[in-house]
């Protein structure tokens, strides 16, 4: 502590806080605490002014519609609520959602589980550490990146798919993955998969190394197989990690955007549009800016709903522990 | 040698030599359907525009390098956007989440768990919603279309989060040191920068690692907010030199290796913090 003699002579002057507190009157402790609010203030500022005045802003402009041409805003109440009961792309768009979910929390939350129990079994620590590595690097690289990949892969004339499908005499499966209604969303979800299943293998495989080594060795002191000692030991003891996944993949779920605008653009005929995309279409391709905030709201109040479900595991947890 | 071949041969070591050949032969082609793709995509920048579409599966003809060269002339612009973006945000997010989790941890600040609230809360609010909103503001301040709008924006949104990780961490820190920093007569800013952000050190790498990792990546705000060439960012060029180039697919592919090389070089570099980043992150 090279620093104290210095400190000694210029802190004297400077005055200290809580320490000293008990001798210094009220008005100056009171003094000290407001000052104290200088280290948050920047941080409130910019998060209250781009982050929570927006959303509030949100709610006003959905209840408003703005002609494109005079810049007129109309009060037109609820109806852009109501326009979003009678919209079909919504309920295509809630669906399309849902699936990223569903699919999300089977790859990327169990089978990346699984995937991570296999990984930790290895002896070789190196091997562990690579493969670890290894599955993650499509998560460290950008979503456009991989989307445009992805978008070359499914092509039929220049993709990779439709020509590993006919080596493997599957050759009547080929279609063109991204331009059929059927298969269009399901092409897009199977991109975020390979995308993130390493960066929840990644998880899984800290949260494994943290369970006790005895655990396992008192397992096959009575026997236990490996799928017991999976079921029994590694999947109780991680089931933290694994409920916090959940959460955090529904909320990722509800939020795309990236890939499906790279791929799809939400195309064909909105087969493939999800909330963000068609937010996207009708606030700022069709103008639309009051639907779009309206839409908005649905992405709010479900990223809000898995975001109390995520305080309550937390709190929970926290609890227990 | 037989020591730690005692503690670390019964290390779950329960598959069979079978068992184990089958293991690895599942992580082997798990690894090549992650790997084979960007390799794919690696050599499709070598490969001449014909080669492309004549046979997907070949290697390169020849080795050159002039859709590579070509790319890189054609990324460049967006590629110093991105880099300053990136810079700037991770400096006055870092900075921003410091000082906050520092006055959250170590101060007397009056009602300290509403404003903690408010600040950790920013991480439950999805870019998406602030959307429309976001638009008219960043219009009517003239920020549109200026690297200004996403380094302001990047930081607020990061914030919470990463104020979140520095939190937890000073929240750790023993407190003997400042204590006796006090005693000395240090002011709250000396032991700030001399005493915690030092000792902090280990979760700022993480935290710069893990924003330019983001801020590098961003795409949505970026398209929105961002209009000339010169002002938007790579992820955004990419996608306008995919419709611009038609359909000279080979420089596409070389320029999709080139912004996606130094992400995961970085990646490789900085492995440690980053994992520390994204466990503390999820909930320790």
């Amino acid at each position: 502590m090279s620093a104290g003699p210095h400190l000694l002579q210029t802190g004297a002057a400077l005055g200290g806080a809580t320490l000293a507190a008990r001798r210094v009157p009220l008005w100056q402790q009171g003094l000290s605490q407001a000052l104290a609010l200088r280290w948050v203030g920047i941080a409130l500022i910019i998060v209250g002014w781009f982050v929570y005045y927006p959303i509030v802003d949100n709610f006003v402009l959905s209840t408003t519609n703005q002609d494109i041409f005079t810049g007129e805003v109309t009060q037109v109440g609820l109806d852009n609520y109501r326009r979003l009961a009678d919209d079909p792309v919504i309920l295509r768009a809630m669906w399309n959602n849902s699936a990223y979910a569903v699919f999300s929390i089977i790859f990327q939350v169990f089978a990346a589980f699984c995937l991570a129990a296999i990984v930790e079994s290895l002896q070789s620590q190196k091997w562990r550490n690579i493969w670890r590595a290894v599955y993650f690097i499509p998560s460290a690289i950008s979503t456009t990146v991989t989307g445009l990949l992805f978008y070359f892969i499914y092509q039929p004339d220049i993709g990779i798919l439709d020509g590993l499908l006919q080596m493997l005499n599957l050759g009547e499966w080929s279609r063109v993955w991204l331009g059929d209604e059927r298969t269009a969303i399901y092409a897009i979800i199977a991109m975020s998969q390979w995308q993130g299943f390493g960066y929840s293998t990644l998880l899984f495989t800290i949260a494994i190394q943290k369970i006790p080594q005895e655990l396992y060795d008192a397992a096959r002191m009575d026997g236990a197989g490996p799928l017991r000692q999976l079921w029994n030991i590694t999947f109780p003891l991680t089931r933290e990690m694994t409920g916090m996944m959940i959460i955090v993949t529904i909320t990722g779920a509800f939020q795309v955007f990236n890939e499906v605008m790279v791929m799809t653009g939400g195309g064909p005929n909105n087969s493939s549009q999800v909330l963000g995309t068609w937010l996207y279409e009708q606030g700022f391709n069709q103008n639309d800016m009051g639907y779009a905030a309206a839409i908005g709201s649905v992405v709010f109040a479900v990223t809000m709903l898995t975001g109390i479900a995520q305080l309550w595991y937390t709190r929970r947890r926290r609890v227990q522990a | 040698m037989s020591g730690t071949a005692m503690i670390s041969a019964p290390r779950r070591s329960f598959w069979g030599g079978m068992g184990q050949a089958f293991l690895w032969a599942f992580l082997l082609s798990v690894g090549v359907v992650v790997l084979y793709p960007l390799l794919w995509m690696g050599l499709g920048g070598f490969k001449s525009n014909s080669q492309i579409f004549s046979d997907p599966f070949a290697l390169p003809a020849s080795w050159s390098f002039a859709n590579y060269v070509a790319a890189w002339h054609s990324v460049q612009g967006y590629m110093v956007s991105s880099l300053m973006i990136t810079a700037v945000s991770t400096v006055t997010t870092v900075l921003i989440s410091a000082w906050a989790a520092y006055g959250l941890t170590r101060t007397p600040m009056p009602g300290k768990p509403l404003i903690t609230g408010i600040v950790l809360g920013g991480m439950m609010l999805s870019p998406t919603v602030a959307l429309v909103p976001l638009v008219r503001m960043l219009q009517s301040l003239g920020l549109y279309d200026t690297h200004w709008a996403l380094i302001i924006l990047y930081t607020a949104f990061r914030v919470p989060f990463t104020t979140f990780l520095i939190r937890a961490y000073m929240l750790d820190l023993p407190r003997d040191l400042d204590e006796a920093a006090m005693m000395d007569g240090a002011s709250r800013g000396q032991i700030f920068r001399k005493i915690i952000l030092p000792l902090c050190r280990p979760i700022l790498v993480s935290c710069v690692v893990l924003h330019v990792l983001f801020a590098w990546n961003e795409y949505l705000f970026a398209m929105i907010f961002t209009n000339s060439p010169d002002v938007q960012t790579l992820p955004v060029g990419l996608t306008s030199m995919m419709s611009k180039q038609g359909t000279d697919y080979a420089q596409v592919f070389a320029a999709m290796t080139i912004s996606a090389l130094p992400i995961v070089i970085i990646f490789f570099l900085t492995q440690r913090y980053f994992i520390r980043g994204l466990t503390e992150g999820i909930g320790k």
